[in-house]
């Protein structure tokens, strides 16, 4: 019997070969594999003979919906910058998603960044995807050479040891707690679909911190942030990100430095997060690529905890609702702006 | 060559020695929780023993290159003052440096051969002459290489002392210490250290030797071809289309050397600084007319590989890349740059 994701993968190929034969779609994104154990490499495919390289894993980190505005452009037929505007419908696109990368492509509806009418979400629903740098935690010393996968285990292969461990122990802190594991919008069903999950507390790693002191709290900031290098892969894997040019790289007026004061990177980092309020769907893509580990995720995941309480709002769930932060009505709590200021930590006081 | 043999405690007793006149630093042994503040991330500033923490770094390359001993983020260029009331007011001052030695442990040959790479570009680069000057490199031959390493093929090897001062390799019951450099017989001046059996040397002379030449290697045909062949080739429009256009691989890498200037005033003190730029950026090429020449994500991408593999050593020989495999590592789209050299490869067998 293969395994539901072999299975799901087949499933893939067939249906995004059909798609691409019968013209219904000029693109399809996915994945393909990748070169190392427990990767996967983002995989744009326009001819059905390609379609035996995609591939389903749990190793699928990546969110695709970041790569959904480029595609349905690259599709486009080319036009000048005087030419008429096409007419007649332009070419589809169709693309995996998962639940929080679903919620991202109503997202980017909503935020008109890409045409409903375009898009053919091959919706499969995600039974949590497995951290790399968790399972090489669990081998200190050692190089993985392989890894298989099953349905409920992993077995973990180097030069001279092989081990069974538990597939969902090694699961992302994000899928952890995912509670929409189902894709919200789906136009062609690849798999069974999963059920939503009873999560106790979707929101535990941000209370841990929450609970902690003013100077605590900042005291966890800096050790957090003070690896960062400034790479933006954070930023440039997330879908949100789409202003053609961001605040960090503005050189005229210029916002932010540009070394690695602590400063500077600690901007960064909350105005990222800040951008991100009521948007971001908790798909874990920014902590999954830093090569230096940092988990900037528990920012947006405070955020996205602060507007579902103010709003009772989850990012994404549905095309045609307002977006949180963008509508005004007359009841919107408004108890931040006369004031119940948490006291400044100390260190920040001090200069610190 | 001067070669020594030494035990574990002894290598101990000579960082004792360092500690106490130079600065000594040596990798982090996993990716840290947080930056040491007096050191880059990746490294820590060692104090007391050192020896048996350095033991498991016989295996791949350390986390962090050694890129930011020689490229400090950021170097004060200059300093100024734009206070009103002082009369030096906006002039440029060269700032005070540190002529301490700072002595590097655990470095690979694959970082050591990037100092040298670097170097070509940089020969009249002040700074980065003044930062060699005073770094010591003291490194580990490799025992064993990682499924990502790919020193050999880009020309190294991983039991080059090529770039180290001192460069170590594990012998029966200690290391054999070969001091390549006047900087490194500095270093071991003063210690009385027992000269190597006979027998170790020629041992290690025989595994160098067992590792054949690696001075050329089959990727020497993309030096000879036709650079528009490499450029106009398809494979750029997939690589473009899945890189995602951030800085890692840029970052990591150890013979990526690209800077920005820049100056930063707080509270009317001025500096000029030099920082690490990335030609994944688009800000990196744009010009002040507006007009970007690497405007589009997939001209980025083809020219941070091309200048590795073909601009680099047109201009200086080698090519700009030890085959650390750190990029291959960490690159969040699992963008290989050794498929990317089978692919031109490829081209130029077809060619």
């Amino acid at each position: 019997m293969p395994t539901i994701n072999k299975r799901i993968s087949e499933e893939i190929r067939a249906q995004a070969r059909k798609l691409l034969e019968e013209g219904e779609v000029a693109a399809v994104l996915g994945y393909g594999a990748g070169s190392l154990p427990m990767t996967v490499k983002p995989l744009v495919v326009r001819r059905p003979e390609d379609c035996s390289k995609l591939i389903w894993s749990a190793f699928c980190v990546l969110n695709l919906a970041n790569y959904l505005p480029a595609a349905l452009k690259s599709v486009e037929p080319p036009r000048g910058p005087r030419d008429p505007k096409h007419e007649g419908p332009l070419p589809k696109v169709a693309i995996l998603a998962t639940g929080c990368w679903s919620r991202n492509i109503v997202v980017q509806i909503q935020e008109h960044q890409v045409a409903r009418g375009r898009v053919v979400v091959m919706g499969v629903g995600s039974r949590g995807m497995v951290s790399r740098r968790k399972v090489e935690a669990l081998f200190p010393g050692l190089e993985i050479l392989a890894v298989e996968e099953g349905d409920h285990e992993l077995v973990v292969r180097g030069a001279d040891f092989a081990e069974t461990i538990n597939r969902w122990s090694v699961v992302r802190d994000n899928c952890q707690s995912c509670t929409h594991p189902d894709p919200v919008l789906v136009d062609l069903r690849i798999g069974e679909p999963v059920s939503e999950r009873k999560n106790p507390n979707p929101f535990k790693q941000v209370e841990e911190i929450e609970q902690q002191s003013g100077d605590e709290r900042w005291a966890w900031f800096t050790r957090e942030f003070s690896t960062c290098i400034r790479c933006y892969a954070c930023r440039n894997a997330c879908p949100l990100c789409y202003c053609p040019t961001c605040f960090v790289d503005d050189a005229k007026p210029q916002w932010v430095g540009k070394s690695l004061d602590a400063v500077d990177t600690g901007l960064f980092h909350v105005l990222r997060a800040y951008h991100c309020a009521g948007r971001c769907t908790d798909c874990g893509t920014c902590e999954t690529v830093c090569p230096m580990g940092i988990n900037m995720r528990l920012l947006t995941k405070k955020l996205n905890k602060d507007v579902l309480n103010l709003y009772n709002i989850e990012a994404g769930m549905e095309p045609d609702s307002p977006l949180p932060l963008t509508t005004y009505t007359m009841d919107d709590p408004e108890k931040f702006i006369i004031t119940e200021l948490t006291p400044v930590p100390r260190a920040v006081k001090e200069g610190k | 060559m001067k070669v020594f043999k030494i035990s574990p405690a002894e290598l101990d007793t000579m960082i004792e020695q360092w500690n106490k006149v130079h600065v000594v630093y040596a990798p982090a042994m996993e990716k840290q929780a947080a930056a040491s503040p007096d050191c880059a991330p990746g490294w820590c500033r060692v104090d007391g023993s050192a020896a048996l923490t350095l033991l498991p770094l016989l295996t791949g390359p350390t986390l962090a290159s050694v890129k930011p001993f020689f490229f400090p983020q950021p170097e004060t260029l200059l300093t100024y003052t734009l206070e009103n009331t002082r009369p030096d007011k906006g002039m440029m001052r060269e700032p005070e440096r540190s002529k301490d030695m700072q002595v590097v442990l655990g470095v690979r040959p694959c970082d050591a051969r990037s100092v040298l790479l670097n170097n070509l570009p940089y020969q009249e680069d002040q700074f980065f002459q003044a930062n060699r000057q005073r770094t010591a490199l003291v490194g580990f031959i490799c025992d064993q290489t990682l499924s990502t390493c790919f020193c050999s093929r880009m020309g190294g090897s991983p039991l080059d002392n090529e770039g180290l001062d001192l460069a170590l390799s594990r012998a029966e019951d200690g290391f054999i210490v070969e001091v390549c450099s006047e900087k490194g017989e500095a270093l071991v001046t003063g210690l009385e250290l027992a000269p190597a059996p006979e027998g170790d040397i020629s041992a290690l002379a025989a595994r160098r030797n067992a590792g054949g030449n690696p001075s050329a290697t089959e990727l020497d045909s993309l030096k000879g071809s036709e650079l528009g062949t490499l450029y106009d080739a398809a494979m750029w429009q997939s690589l473009g289309e899945a890189c995602i256009n951030c800085g890692a691989c840029t970052f990591i890498c150890p013979t990526c050397y690209c800077f920005d200037i820049q100056d930063e005033v707080v509270r009317g003190q001025g500096r000029r600084i030099r920082y690490w730029d990335s030609c994944m950026f688009p800000l990196y090429s744009l010009h002040t007319s507006g007009h970007n020449p690497r405007g589009q994500k997939v001209q980025r991408t083809r020219n941070r590989f091309l200048h590795k593999l073909k601009y680099f050593p047109d201009r200086f020989g080698p090519f700009s890349c030890v085959g650390c495999g750190r990029c291959v590592k960490d690159c969040p789209v699992n963008i290989d740059i050794r498929e990317v050299m089978d692919d031109l490869m490829h081209l130029t067998a077809v060619e």
